[in-house]
């Protein structure tokens, strides 16, 4: 199980800091995935990428992390070189562009494992097993990364990553760059590691919604830095309660959608300015329901067993 | 309107002594009306943003040609006289405007090249029309340079060019897939709006929800080739290549869950043993196949509706 409490991550600009990720709370179960959405710029990246390297310009503000009870040093970039890729593990949006074109696909797994002293014979007879999972041949380890298609490069990512059995998979945007077929294909492979305990929690990072409703057991929405609503997927798509959900929810064309049955409405605005953000909540610029109240900022509240909202209209509390 | 008729692109790679040629277009025929808007999908590699640059004359065919209102576009020799009646538009919008221009200089570009004939004034009234059509308030982005502005907002500008060039056709490669779900209704809404004053349009996308949203007609291609098309109401409603129905199967619905069971990966070992030249090309994946699966036709099925296969 991982903690996340009060965490606050900030970007230095020359111009003040953007608060990126602003006092941000939520669990991840043990042997569940999490899918966090959100548009562009919402923060969700930078959750993910903070729980492995914060790498300057981010910096730590305040807040904590605990993995199984034990405190995380996210703010200590040697300390966090214990947990990295052997308790948590991340998949970096466009990972596989990153895979070194020089060496053979089995020399770039022998370095990885080299450098967390982990010798490349005791892990084979796994990464060979792991490969059949995910369909590949363990004829790719002596080939070239680019002689492969972009869905096998991402499926071999997932097994990269995950050779040493972490507690937590952080996959980000990992199916954006796929075709309809692969991306079917990838996601279902992710769930199938954890239901095969592999790995025991993931956290999967995507803009695209409904890829999560098809893998997801809960559903983290974030806007302009904070989590605005989190909860069982079926309850967020079904019955979503934050205005930004549910406009975000309705502005998605599911396939069998004509214009000429149904329009579409888009989200007028922008998201705000993050190292100036507005006083309150930050969504009451573009929200159809704000009042006065607004101004104040709605904390993450229960409203139903296991649903978190952020926002002062909805009732319940 | 706009016609390609047995359009091919071969590409050649390597040096002397090993030469490849890769087949990237092959053979495809479709035919965009007035008002019209014709969805091209199909997954990566198959060939789609090639026969956008070829409509575009980026790229040149290896064989077939291309009609626009039954005129081939190689023979039109006036390339401005051409793109005042095709315009494409791109993926990424951060790369398609100059970026030391602000959004109304770039505008009036427009009508020193294309439309030198209206008054400045009028011009004004009319870029204020197209923006309003395409959803962009006049002051928040005709003052602006290009990153002051959100992709959607300039994508909905290009789309606002399109209008006031009054295009006969538009090319559009993926235009959607860096935009968020909140602004991309916006731009298929534009696109819309376009469709309204006549111009075809080709929407490029590998999205079949975004596809089915805004398209009259669907062709769907597999390394190159056609394998169905027609209707895209009929297409939906009744997939008869299993390529399509795999797709279809495929889309991430809101209502509906994947079927875990059906899952297609490219199988490396089988498309080697399997490919031979003269089969069918999706035989590795296509759970119908067998080796007697010959290169196949389109063929009409029902109304507006074409298939490739031999199995139908």
């Amino acid at each position: 199980m991982v903690e996340i409490k009060g965490l606050k991550i900030y970007y230095k600009t020359l111009r003040g800091d953007a608060k990126a990720l602003d006092d941000v709370t939520f669990t991840i179960n043990d042997r569940e995935i999490l899918g966090i959405a959100g548009e562009s710029g919402c923060g969700k990246s930078t959750l993910g990428n903070s729980l492995i390297l914060l790498k300057p310009p981010m910096k730590y503000v305040s807040g904590e992390v605990r993995l199984n009870g034990e405190r995380l040093p996210i703010d200590n970039t040697v300390e966090m070189r214990k947990y990295r890729y052997k308790k948590i593990s991340l998949i970096p949006q466009y990972a596989m562009d990153a895979l070194n074109p020089t060496r053979k696909i089995g020399g770039i797994i022998k370095d990885l494992v080299g450098q967390h002293r982990v010798k490349y014979e005791e892990i084979e007879g796994r990464l060979h097993e792991r490969l059949r999972m995910v369909k590949l041949s363990k004829d790719i380890l002596n080939m070239y990364p680019f002689e492969l298609s972009g869905g096998m490069k991402q499926r071999l990512v997932l097994v990269i990553s995950t050779l040493l059995n972490p507690d937590l998979l952080i996959a980000d945007e990992v199916t954006s760059a796929l075709d309809v077929s692969s991306q079917k294909a990838v996601s279902l492979m992710f769930k199938e590691f954890r239901d095969e305990k592999i790995v025991n929690s993931i956290v999967f990072i995507t803009h695209d919604i409904a890829v999560l409703y098809q893998i997801a057991d809960r559903i983290a929405i974030m806007y302009a830095g904070k989590v605005v609503e989190i909860g069982p997927t079926e309850e967020i798509m079904k019955n979503p309660l934050h205005p930004y959900t549910k406009a975000l929810i309705k502005s998605l064309p599911n396939a069998g959608i004509r214009h000429t049955h149904q329009k579409l409405e888009g989200i007028p605005g922008h998201p705000p300015n993050l190292i100036n953000p507005p006083e309150g909540c930050r969504f009451k610029d573009r929200c159809p329901f704000a009042s006065d109240e607004c101004l104040n900022e709605p904390p993450l509240v229960e409203v139903e067993p296991g649903r978190y909202v952020a926002c002062w209209k909805v009732k319940g509390r | 309107m706009i016609r390609v008729e047995n359009l091919t692109k071969v590409f050649t790679s390597g040096g002397i002594f090993s030469k490849n040629t890769i087949v990237a277009v092959d053979g495809v025929d479709f035919e965009i009306k007035k008002s019209e808007i014709l969805a091209l999908v199909g997954e990566s590699g198959s060939g789609k943003s090639t026969i956008g640059k070829m409509m575009l004359k980026l790229l040149k065919p290896s064989g077939g040609q291309i009609l626009l209102n039954d005129k081939d576009i190689y023979k039109i020799k006036n390339n401005k006289e051409f793109y005042s009646k095709v315009q494409g538009i791109f993926q990424d919008p951060y790369s398609s405007f100059n970026p030391i221009f602000k959004v109304d200089r770039i505008f009036k570009l427009i009508k020193q090249s294309f439309k030198k004939e209206v008054s400045s004034s009028e011009w004004e009234g009319r870029v204020e029309e197209v923006l309003k059509k395409v959803g962009l308030n006049v002051g928040d982005v005709l003052n602006k340079y290009i990153h002051q502005l959100s992709g959607g907002q300039l994508q909905r500008l290009l789309i606002a060019r399109a209008l006031l060039m009054d295009v006969d056709v538009l090319i559009a490669d993926e235009i959607t897939s860096m935009l968020d779900a909140s602004t991309r209704v916006d731009v298929l809404e534009a696109l819309l709006s376009l469709k309204e004053i006549g111009a075809s349009i080709l929407f490029i996308t590998h999205d079949l929800s975004q596809a089915y949203y805004i398209s009259d007609k669907i062709v769907v291609l597999y390394k190159g080739s056609v394998v169905e098309s027609g209707s895209i109401e009929k297409v939906f409603s009744n997939p008869m290549h299993p390529y399509t129905r795999m797709l279809l199967d495929s889309i991430p619905q809101l209502d509906r869950k994947w079927e875990e069971d059906r899952i297609s990966v490219e199988d490396f070992d089988k498309s080697r043993a399997a490919w031979k030249e003269g089969l069918c090309k999706y035989i590795d994946r296509c759970p119908l196949a067998d080796l007697n699966c010959v290169r196949p036709k389109l063929k009409l099925v029902e109304e507006d509706h074409y298939v490739a296969c031999v199995k139908m």
